[in-house]
């Protein structure tokens, strides 16, 4: 099976965050980046399903040139190529731009199957591999917490999660596009072999016009969320701060649970 | 023109999500401010008497979409059915509640019809910006305000709680249905069943003191100190996602969106941020505890009490400090 996984780079969640000069988006120097968390998983979910069927993961990004690294780590835990978005007409985008573009380029490459995270941790828009599915009108799931490949490769069946705790089984035909949801699997290490070998293969780094596309088709240019500024949530209602070190800080709180609020 | 807003509800086996009241009470807001009228939409099986309890509220009309094959929810389904209400109807804002279900489908009906898409919206106002909108980024640390550019209808989820649903107003509306041409093959998925996620051995809900801990606990090796905790407040042991995923507790233990929901008396919230999947399985306790390295954690702002400093730290002083006090008393 050829699988395509679309993985992000974003923020370390741990990463101190300052607003850009301009406003509108944080400033990312200084800033750790890593692969989106619920990609790892999608990672990981590709390089078994390509394993056990006998086939290839294709890793596919859109971002700037810093997004090399986290293709690096994809080929270097398994994957076969790296497909890079890097040009400047593929910046700014919407999930629905940015769903365009990556279809375009899962398109050119013929793949069976397309993975991606269930939810980028910057963004956070949580729509991008549906609208990739939309383009490519293949059938999709979001939060995808179990597949298997049914008999004969035609169809999966598919475990996806729902609220409070419980979950929904169906099957679906492929080619399918499933966005999978952080806890799936346990994501594997990258072997000093791996990483040697990562460094000889390929990344491809498409223009709009390889993929098909005006460049008014993707980006700013066709996005339709456009980002006014950012900012940290206003505090309200914040919590009652108990100062000092941990030991003082420990026995004021426990003398207010006890005597304020009388809950222990 | 009026300004036609639509507020899609959600609904399974005969009953109305309780977020759908509040994509009703956002969406006449909204009609207030733009000078429009708002609509509730409905789409399942036999879902006449569901309707009827939509009705009773102030809108212009219910419309609901009423075929077999919308019994259960299938984003195929949905996506065919709504694509084709909202081509044939025009409406320019269609709001949802944003949860499991529409966020595996609305993204899917904006690529179909060519709409923007706002999703996990908090809120909105209209200045000189024109209408914008408030959202989440970076896991909850951070908002953005954005708006919408490009023609058509503008497809927008509502993050839960985010507007009253005690803020609707009531009233009576006529019921309209809107017509559904379906066949299998739109659905996209053959619905095979249901089953419990991990198993719901512990049961968290009836838990009068809760120990809960984050990503910011570091491993499975430094739980030891906070069991110690647990036990000395006669606790149950609970966790954001984070900790159930990486392995280190079992998904039973799990509080969120996608895990319990708890209320208990006491909620200490050991190493965790505050992502809204984890504060809306935990915000109906009455006292809230968050201890954080990071003050500008998103948890000190549903905390009653809250300490900056680290977990490993504070915890083992917490043991002590309620030792000694019991001690003394």
């Amino acid at each position: 099976m050829k699988i395509a996984v679309c993985i992000k780079q974003v923020p370390d969640t741990e990463a101190r965050l300052r607003v850009a000069p301009d406003g509108r988006w944080i400033d990312e120097a200084d800033v750790p980046f890593v692969i989106n968390e619920s990609d790892e998983y999608a990672l990981e979910e590709g390089l078994k399903l390509a394993e056990t069927t006998g086939g290839e993961v294709i890793a596919i990004s859109l971002g700037p040139e810093r997004v090399r690294e986290a293709l690096r780590k994809a080929l270097a835990l398994g994957a076969s190529r790296a497909v890079l978005l890097a040009n400047t007409a593929f910046r700014g985008g919407d999930a629905l731009a940015d769903g365009r573009a990556l279809a375009a380029a899962i398109a050119r490459e013929g793949c069976d199957l397309v993975l991606t995270g269930s939810q980028s941790d910057d963004q956070g828009f949580g729509a991008t591999g549906t609208v990739v599915a939309g383009h490519l009108g293949w059938p999709h799931a979001w939060l995808v917490m179990g597949v298997e490949v049914e008999e004969g490769g035609a169809s999966l069946q598919v475990t996806r999660e729902m609220e409070s705790g419980t979950n929904e089984i169906f099957r679906m035909a492929l080619p399918a596009v499933l966005e999978i949801q952080a806890g799936i699997n346990h994501p594997r290490y990258a072997s000093l072999k791996g990483i040697m070998a990562a460094k000889k293969k390929e990344i491809a780094e498409p223009s709009p016009a390889d993929l098909g596309l005006q460049e008014s088709e993707v980006g700013a240019a066709a996005a339709r969320l456009e980002v006014l500024s950012v900012g940290f949530p206003e505090s309200a209602a914040a919590a009652q701060i108990l100062e000092g070190d941990a030991v003082s800080a420990a026995k004021k709180l426990v003398g207010l649970l006890q005597g304020e609020a009388r809950v222990i | 023109m009026t300004t036609r807003i639509w507020a899609v509800l959600q609904q399974r086996e005969g009953k109305l999500h309780r977020m759908g009241w509040e994509a009703i009470a956002a969406a006449q807001r909204l009609a207030d401010e733009l000078g429009g009228s708002a609509e509730a939409v409905l789409l399942g099986s036999e879902i006449g008497d569901l309707a009827r309890e939509a009705a009773g509220h102030d809108l212009a009309a219910v419309r609901t979409a009423d075929h077999p094959l919308l019994a259960g929810y299938t984003p195929g389904g949905y996506v065919a059915t709504l694509a084709a209400a909202i081509g044939a109807e025009r409406p320019d804002f269609v709001l949802f509640p944003h949860t499991y279900q529409s966020v595996e489908y609305v993204p899917r009906l904006a690529q179909a019809i060519g709409a923007a898409l706002v999703p996990e919206a908090i809120g909105f106002e209209r200045g000189e910006a024109g209408l914008v909108w408030r959202r989440p980024i970076l896991t909850g640390k951070m908002q953005a305000r954005v708006r919408t550019r490009g023609a058509g209808p503008v497809l927008v989820s509502l993050q839960s709680g985010a507007f009253s649903a005690d803020s609707r107003r009531p009233g009576s509306a006529g019921v309209a249905p809107l017509p559904v041409e379906l066949g299998a093959a739109d659905l996209g998925r053959e619905v095979l069943g249901v089953e419990q996620a991990g198993g719901d051995q512990v049961d968290l809900s009836k838990a009068e003191v809760i120990v809960a801990v984050g990503r910011g606990v570091g491993g499975a090796d430094k739980l030891a100190p906070v069991q110690e905790l647990a036990a000395l407040l006669k606790a149950e042991i609970g966790a954001s996602r984070p900790v159930i995923d990486a392995g280190w507790l079992p998904r039973d233990r799990q509080i969120g969106s996608s895990g319990q929901t708890v209320s208990p008396k006491l909620y200490l919230a050991l190493g965790i941020s505050g992502a809204i999947q984890h504060l809306v399985g935990m915000k109906g306790s009455t006292v809230v505890v968050a201890v954080n390295k990071d003050a500008g954690a998103p948890i000190f702002k549903v905390a009653h009490y809250g300490i900056v400093g680290d977990l490993h730290e504070v915890v083992p002083a917490l043991t002590a400090a309620v030792r000694e006090s019991r001690a003394a008393g």
